[in-house]
This record gives C-alpha cells, sequence and structure tokens, in this order.
C-alpha cells in the first residue's frame, strides 16, 4: 500500500498504532519512548529522507539511525510502512521466527546501523557522513538520540568531532522525553541546557516541540541550509505521547509486557475503536 | 615505487612496516581511509600522514567515537584502517568493536601497537596482555598477528582484500626479521617455519623469533624442534596444529600475551577437540607487566628463547 499521499499526522498516529501492536505480540517491549519518537519518524520516513525501500543497500541513500535502539518497535513499523517489508514482520517484534530483533540489526532491511547499546549512534551516523564528504556524495545522515543517549560518554566524543569537523550533512534529533528507566532523567542525572552545551560545541541548534510536525518540517528543512556546522534539534517531547494513561508515566519507558487489556485500551486512548 | 622488503635477520620493528605498507597501499589503491586517534607517531602510521593526509580521518583522543565511527564509515564502502594503541583500540573501545563493527559486520580494519611486554619503558598500562582473548570471543573477527616486518606487510595486504573484521597487532620493539621478501601469507594458514620432530613450538608475534632461536640451541643438544608461526589465531588452521599433536610428542605455545584466553587458549581448544596432546604454555603468567627494556623484560617474564627451550626440554623428556 502506497502511503507516501497519507497526511503525516495519519501517518504518525498509524506509527503509534503499530507499535503498540507489536508490543503487545513480542510481549516486551519499550512503549514510552517508541511512542515519543512518532512524529518524527513519519516526517523523516515520509517527508525528508531520499531512500529506496525497494533497494535497502542503494549506496547513495540518506542514512537513518536509531541510536535509542530500544524505541525500535515504531521503527519497524514505519519501515514497514514505507515497503521496506510486509507489516506481518514488525508486528513479530522479538519473535524467534522473525527478524524484528529486540535491538535494530542491519540485517532488516531499512535497518543502517546497529543499536541498543547507548551512546553509539551519533558516531556511527558521523563515520557515515565522514564517508559521504570523502566520496563527495551528497546523502545526508540523521540519528535519534535519546535522553539515555545523551548521558553516555561517546555521544558527547561524536558531538566535539562533528562540530570540530563541521559536519552539515549530520542531523542529530535529540528526543528528549525527560524520563528514563528507572526514574527521571532531573532525577538520575540532570544534563543541565544540553542545547547551550551543543552548540558551544560548534553545532546549529533548533528547539522544537517534538509532536508538531510542520515545527518538525521546518527544522529539517532549516537543517538541510545549514551550512558548515551538524545540526542538532532539540525535540521536546512528551514520553507515551498519544496514549494519555502511559504520557509521562515512568512504568512504559519499559520493557514492559502489555496484556489484551491494555492493548485495547491503548486502541482505544489513540481513538481506534 | 616497488615496496620494499627487509633482509632476513635484521632486527626490525614492525611499526615501521606498518609505515611504510600503508604509504605503498594508498599508492595502490583508493579504497580504504586510515582513522587515526593522535598517535600516528606511536602506531606507525605517521608516513601516510605526510605522503597522503587527504587519506587520513582524524579524531583526536577520542577512540570509542573513532571505533564507532569507522562502522558508519564502512557503510559508505571505504575501508577504514583504525589504528591506536592496543589498550585504547581493543579495551576501551572493545563494545564499540564488538556491536557496531563484528555485530554489524562491517569491513574495519583495526590495527594496533602496544602490544604485550614488546611495548618496554612504557609499562603496565600500555602493555596490553588481553587482546587477543578478548578480541578472539568476538564473532565475525578475524585476529592476526604478523612475526615480523616482512610478513606484516603481506599480512595487511591479505587483510585489506579480506571482506571482514579484522584484528590485526603491531609490535613495536626491534624485532628480528624471518621472512624474505614477497613471502605468500594466507589468512588462516599457519606456517611451518622450521621442520623438526621432536616438539612443535606453536608462536605468533615476537616469539616466532624466539623460538627459531630456542630451536637453534636445542639442535645442539640433540633435540628436534618443529616452529609453526600461527599468524592467523582466529579462524585457526586446525591442520596444522593438529599436524604438529600427530607428529612430534608435545606442543609448547608461545606468545607475547596473557596465557588465559590468548594463543596458546585457542591452540589447546584446538587439540582438546581434535587430538588431545600434551601442552606447555609460554606467556604472561596472568599478571600486569612493568617499565623496562624490551630486551629486559621477555626474560622476567618468562617469553624469552631461554623459556622457550626449557620448555621443549621438559616436552622432549630430554
Amino acid at each position: 500500500m502506497n502511503m507516501m499521499n497519507y497526511p503525516l499526522k495519519d501517518l504518525a498516529h498509524q506509527i503509534r498504532v503499530g507499535a503498540v501492536k507489536a508490543i503487545h505480540a513480542g510481549r516486551s517491549g519499550h512503549p514510552g519512548g517508541a511512542l515519543s519518537i512518532a512524529d518524527m519518524l513519519a516526517v523523516l520516513y515520509f517527508d525528508v529522507m531520499n531512500v529506496e525501500p525497494g533497494n535497502p543497500n542503494w549506496a547513495d541513500r540518506d542514512r537513518f539511525i536509531l541510536s535509542k535502539g530500544h524505541a525500535c518497535p515504531a521503527l519497524y513499523v514505519v519501515l514497514a510502512m514505507r515497503g521496506y517489508f510486509p507489516m506481518e514482520e514488525a508486528l513479530k517484534l522479538r519473535k524467534i521466527d522473525g527478524f524484528a530483533e529486540g535491538h535494530p540489526d542491519v540485517r532488516i532491511p531499512g535497518i543502517d546501523a546497529p543499536s541498543g547499546s547507548l551512546g553509539m549512534g551519533l558516531s556511527q551516523g558521523l563515520g557515515m557522513a565522514m564517508g559521504a564528504k570523502h566520496l563527495k556524495k551528497d546523502f545526508r545522515t540523521h540519528v535519534i538520540l535519546g535522553d539515555g543517549d545523551m548521558q553516555e560518554g561517546n555521544t558527547w566524543e561524536a558531538i566535539m568531532c562533528a562540530g570540530h569537523k563541521g559536519m552539515d550533512n549530520l542531523v542529530a534529533i535529540y528526543d528528549a522525553n525527560k524520563l528514563q528507566g528507572d526514574a527521571s532523567v532531573k532525577e538520575q542525572l540532570d544534563m543541565g541546557d544540553v542545547g547551550k552545551k551543543v552548540a558551544e560545541f560548534g553545532w546549529h541548534v533548533i528547539n522544537v516541540d517534538g509532536h508538531d510536525i510542520d515545527a518538525l518540517k521546518t527544522a529539517f528543512e532549516e537543517a538541510k541550509t545549514t551550512k558548515g556546522k551538524p545540526t542538532f534539534i532539540y525535540a521536546d517531547t512528551v514520553k507515551g505521547k498519544g496514549i494519555s494513561f502511559m504520557e509521562n508515566v515512568l512504568m512504559w519507558h519499559g520493557s514492559v509486557t502489555m496484556t489484551d487489556e491494555q492493548l485495547a485500551d491503548s486502541l482505544a486512548a489513540l481513538g481506534e475503536v | 615505487m616497488a615496496l620494499e622488503y627487509w633482509n632476513v635477520g635484521e632486527e626490525v620493528s614492525v611499526r615501521d612496516a606498518f609505515g611504510r605498507v600503508l604509504v605503498d597501499q594508498a599508492s595502490e589503491r583508493e579504497d580504504w581511509v586510515l582513522l587515526d586517534a593522535d598517535v600516528a607517531g606511536g602506531t606507525g602510521a605517521k608516513p601516510l600522514v605526510g605522503s597522503n593526509p587527504d587519506r587520513v580521518m582524524q579524531f583526536g583522543i577520542a577512540e570509542q567515537n573513532m571505533m564507532a565511527a569507522s562502522a558508519g564509515v564502512a557503510d559508505t564502502g571505504l575501508i577504514p584502517v583504525v589504528s591506536t594503541f592496543a589498550a585504547f583500540g581493543c579495551m576501551r573501545a572493545h563494545e564499540q568493536f564488538r556491536t557496531a563493527v563484528a555485530y554489524a559486520e562491517r569491513n574495519v580494519k583495526l590495527c594496533c601497537s602496544h602490544i604485550g611486554v614488546d611495548v618496554g619503558p612504557d609499562g603496565a598500562t600500555a602493555q596490553m596482555f588481553e587482546d587477543i582473548a578478548t578480541m578472539r570471543a568476538i564473532p565475525n573477527v578475524t585476529v592476526v598477528v604478523p612475526a615480523d616486518a616482512n610478513e606484516f606487510m603481506q599480512a595487511f595486504k591479505a587483510v585489506l582484500d579480506h571482506d571482514g573484521p579484522v584484528y590485526m597487532r603491531i609490535g613495536r620493539s626491534p624485532t628480528p626479521v624471518v621472512y624474505e621478501a614477497n613471502a605468500e601469507f594466507k589468512i588462516g594458514k599457519a606456517n611451518r617455519v622450521r621442520e623438526g620432530s621432536d616438539v612443535t613450538v606453536i608462536a605468533c608475534g615476537v616469539m616466532v623469533a624466539r623460538a627459531l632461536k630456542a630451536a637453534e640451541m636445542l639442535e645442539a643438544e640433540g633435540i628436534s624442534v618443529r616452529v609453526v608461526n600461527l599468524s592467523t589465531i582466529k579462524p585457526i588452521d586446525v591442520d596444522e596444529v593438529v599436524a604438529a599433536a600427530r607428529e612430534t610428542s608435545g606442543i609448547v605455545t608461545a606468545e607475547d600475551h596473557n596465557i588465559m584466553g590468548g594463543m596458546g587458549s585457542a591452540v589447546a581448544e584446538c587439540l582438546a577437540e581434535h587430538h588431545p596432546a600434551r601442552v606447555k604454555f609460554i606467556g604472561i603468567k596472568d599478571v600486569f607487566g612493568k617499565s623496562g627494556e624490551h630486551d629486559e623484560l621477555p626474560t622476567m617474564f618468562g617469553i624469552d628463547a631461554d623459556s622457550v627451550a626449557a620448555a621443549c626440554r621438559e616436552l622432549a623428556g630430554k
């Protein structure tokens, strides 16, 4: 089914529906952080990125890395919606007879980098961006980072390096949903003004509401026209966005097993009756 | 200009070979880049920085970023040759190598200097005794430890031709050249550098020259020692290891690495499965290193030619 002309808002909604269905089917997974990135994934895959789902390893494609790999149910669903593989595969999340691994694996069509261990995604994206410059290719690389990624030292090494090298073909999108595994970010390891720190390392920083589709589109446009600097889109988001009883509730970080009733409640909360 | 080799018997640091083969391969092929973390002077890569600066990606002192980035560079089709000291490349960036490089089967070549007591005066923090153990435990990874400068250059060319992640050791201290120019190197193929019928020494790296020295000493005593250079530790050459067990009365393994988990362990795993044999392990005995000269430390740590000879005598029962 070609969904390319669907409104992005509807596509984001479909990502949320698919993600909770996959997590329910997989009997474990991380709904909170999957729901917070649904809007940015819709914009990236249906508006921003130049990809060919029929040729997932096309050398000149735009790259995407989900550094917060635990949110992959949303990514598998958007890849299925974009036509990389049938939706049934996304719904075989974490199953022994499927390929939708518990965390992203490059053997899955459309997955450009492994993740699941936080803090490595931005470096891998930086490497792709450096390879592109070396080979004089124009593809762009996008990396979604979570709060946990921002606490890993490896991410800051990549921020320092990308800023130093002025990698304007690299975009980081920070899904700042403010909750992490066991408590709030403020309680566990408050990082202060992340945007200010990243800007000091030579990045162009854009602040957006991470659930405002138009604001996200504008931010990616601005990133594309920004020269000599990598772009950091600081996306203020709500963990569990779209399912009222999950929003800003820590237990839905995951990894949770969703009962049939919880799935029904989730779909109802999303307006799917 | 043709690649120049050294003469057998010359004492040459393997890192000189690294620099030489990098410059040579930069003119031979366009498909690789060097990733450095501000230690090109130490690893031996410096000549490339002078000859082909456009082929060097500099990361500063941030090895985790360099290693994970190498996976991304490989995704674009380039072959990243990642080079730093083993303590940083193998240990600090171990998880980046495991997850970003090896799990994704990225075509990354990790070439690390500062291994074993071969490091000398820098002392324990730089003397890496754990790299062979930790790198060979990662799936999809080939582990290569060349014996001398000439073999390193041959091995490096084969490694560039090989598709998949590889870890290579680069020695620092002057090491006797054992191989002639242009000797054939095949990944996965052990090399019998001396025939013998009583005992076999299976060695890698700097220990190959010491094993040959021990074999000469023992010849005078009437003990015939075979020496096998196991320069590819993974995948291991099962046939050559089993042949040694079948045809000689015991095996001495010799490496400048902890005896726990290293080349000797790989040999023992192979023998236990295919042809149980008597084995004596020459290596670092599960201790940290210390400062000293490269020609003093092997004796202190029991990995000099005399130590190899003593182990051979025990197995030969003579």
